[in-house]
């Protein structure tokens, strides 16, 4: 191993302010901005900023998997390709035949909850964002996408996949956003289970296959296989989304809740892109109302983001 | 100073780029906690090469890259490589004449100092990673120091 050694004309003392000096400025500049990033989103413009000022390391660690994305799919064989043709149009028939029968539910659905003057709350608009291949903290479930307030990406969108609820967007950049998992253990989102339609919360673990379900009592009814959609309660989600299944139900007689564990729907640590969801984002006045519900229509404001925010506030609709 | 000065600045850049993209290239399951903290030791290889005094300007601004990379609280990575930085910039004659694995338990000791401000940030933050992983890329970080340094030798990387 070769010898560190020096070989230029530097002096060895140092020139300028001293050492010390330097180290006191900056370190106190470093608590300043950690205190004005923690005490919420003073510095929401700086980040966005350095976000931009760090893509093109992003860009370029993210560069070698999508070229061989367009590689793979450029050279892929004319055998394949008519194999999962084949496949995708039969899939694409079964699934136009269960959209008839969907789109006669939808439209009964729309009746009755005119008659009982009651708005539902659908995904109106999507859109398809590719999660970039870099790794964030390895301890927190967060991913990077390509999309950003460009886009119209704003914080507290939720993300969904093909199979279930993905996470939602904590921080807006102009061309990237940083999506928070269902599975991150700061993550909590409003559930219900589906064949009971008790209502819980899910919170994340650290871990891509399991959320916990920590606040049912003991003598909830949830069995293993159960399906968990999510409840729409608080806004950021939009009701009746797969979420997750039961997987396991612990009952300790010493305890006062059950703790269950359920396996997230969504390919949360596989998923190449995910999809953003602007839905209407009314509040469904309850019944006791008395029929004239007022849908008040959530601010376009974003709520606050960060730590377990899915509980809360509502997100803007669009 | 001098002749040499503002000479190295494009190798700097890229090794501090190549470093930080390191710290975000996308490692099969199992490596990913044993990534090392390249970015704290090509930071403190530069500091214990040069005299220059904008050696905790850099390692603040590579922090503040992490930072901003990684969706940290802003300056976590930036205060905690700044009292590596100048720790190493202080007892840099002394680090320089130590054989190479000595110099790597020295090394380990700094990261290790590192990976506790960080730890120390996230739970004053209220983000408290308590896994005992999280100290791994301490001691992957020393061992990786003489291939590093022998690297970095090789490409007379200097500041």
């Amino acid at each position: 191993m070769p010898p560190i050694q020096d070989q230029d004309h530097r002096p060895l003392l140092l020139e300028g302010p001293s050492l010390g000096l330097r180290l006191a400025i900056l370190a106190a500049a470093a608590l300043v901005l950690m205190v004005a990033d923690h005490r919420q989103q003073y510095l929401s413009v700086v980040r966005g900023w350095l976000s931009v000022a760090v893509y093109p390391v992003v860009w370029a660690v993210d560069a070698p998997s999508s070229a061989w994305r367009f590689a793979s799919d450029a050279l892929t064989a004319r055998g394949s390709l008519e194999e999962q043709n084949a496949r995708l149009s039969s899939q694409n028939r079964e699934l136009r035949l269960r959209l008839l029968r969907l789109n006669s539910l939808e439209q009964e659905n729309r009746r009755l909850r005119e008659a009982r003057a009651s708005s539902a709350r659908v995904a109106e608009k999507s859109l398809v964002a590719e999660i970039l291949k870099i790794d964030l903290d390895p301890f927190r479930q967060r991913i990077l996408v390509d999309k950003g307030s460009r886009d119209g990406v704003f914080i507290g969108q939720a993300a969904l996949d093909g199979s279930g609820v993905f996470g939602q967007v904590t921080r807006v950049g102009p061309v990237s956003a940083e999506i928070i998992m269902i599975s991150d253990p700061d993550h909590a989102i409003p559930v219900q289970i589906n064949r009971t339609g008790v209502r819980t919360i899910a919170v994340g673990q650290g871990q891509a296959g399991s959320l916990l379900l920590p606040y049912l009592p003991r003598n909830a009814d949830v069995v293993e296989g159960d399906l968990i959609v999510s409840s729409g309660l608080g806004g950021v989600f939009p009701p009746g989304y797969p979420v997750a299944t039961v997987s396991e139900v612990l009952s300790d007689p010493a305890e006062p809740l059950l703790a269950v564990s359920a396996t997230p729907l969504a390919q949360l640590d596989r998923d190449p892109e995910v999809l953003l969801v602007w839905f209407d984002n009314r509040i469904v006045e309850p019944e006791a109302a008395g029929g004239d519900s007022q849908p008040a229509t959530a601010p376009q404001e974003t709520p606050a983001a960060g730590s377990p925010p899915a509980a809360g506030s509502p997100s803007g609709g669009q | 100073m001098g002749r040499h000065r503002g000479k190295n600045w494009p190798s700097i850049a890229v090794v501090l780029l190549a470093s930080l993209g390191a710290t975000v290239v996308p490692l099969p399951g199992l490596l990913e906690p044993l990534r090392p903290n390249f970015v704290a030791l090509t930071v403190l290889w530069l500091c214990l090469l040069s005299a220059r005094s904008t050696g905790l300007l850099l390692a603040w601004g590579a922090g503040l890259a992490i930072d901003a990379l990684h969706g940290m609280l802003l300056g976590q990575n930036a205060l905690a490589l700044v009292v590596i930085a100048y720790i190493a910039l202080k007892m840099r004659l002394r680090i320089r004449a130590f054989p190479i694995l000595h110099q790597s338990v020295v090394i380990f000791g700094l990261l290790a100092l590192d990976e506790f401000i960080l730890f120390w940030i996230d739970g004053l933050a209220g983000f408290p990673v308590t896994t005992w992983a999280r100290w791994l890329p301490v001691l992957t970080g020393a061992l990786c120091w003489p291939l590093l340094t022998g690297l970095y030798a090789r490409l007379s990387i200097r500041g």
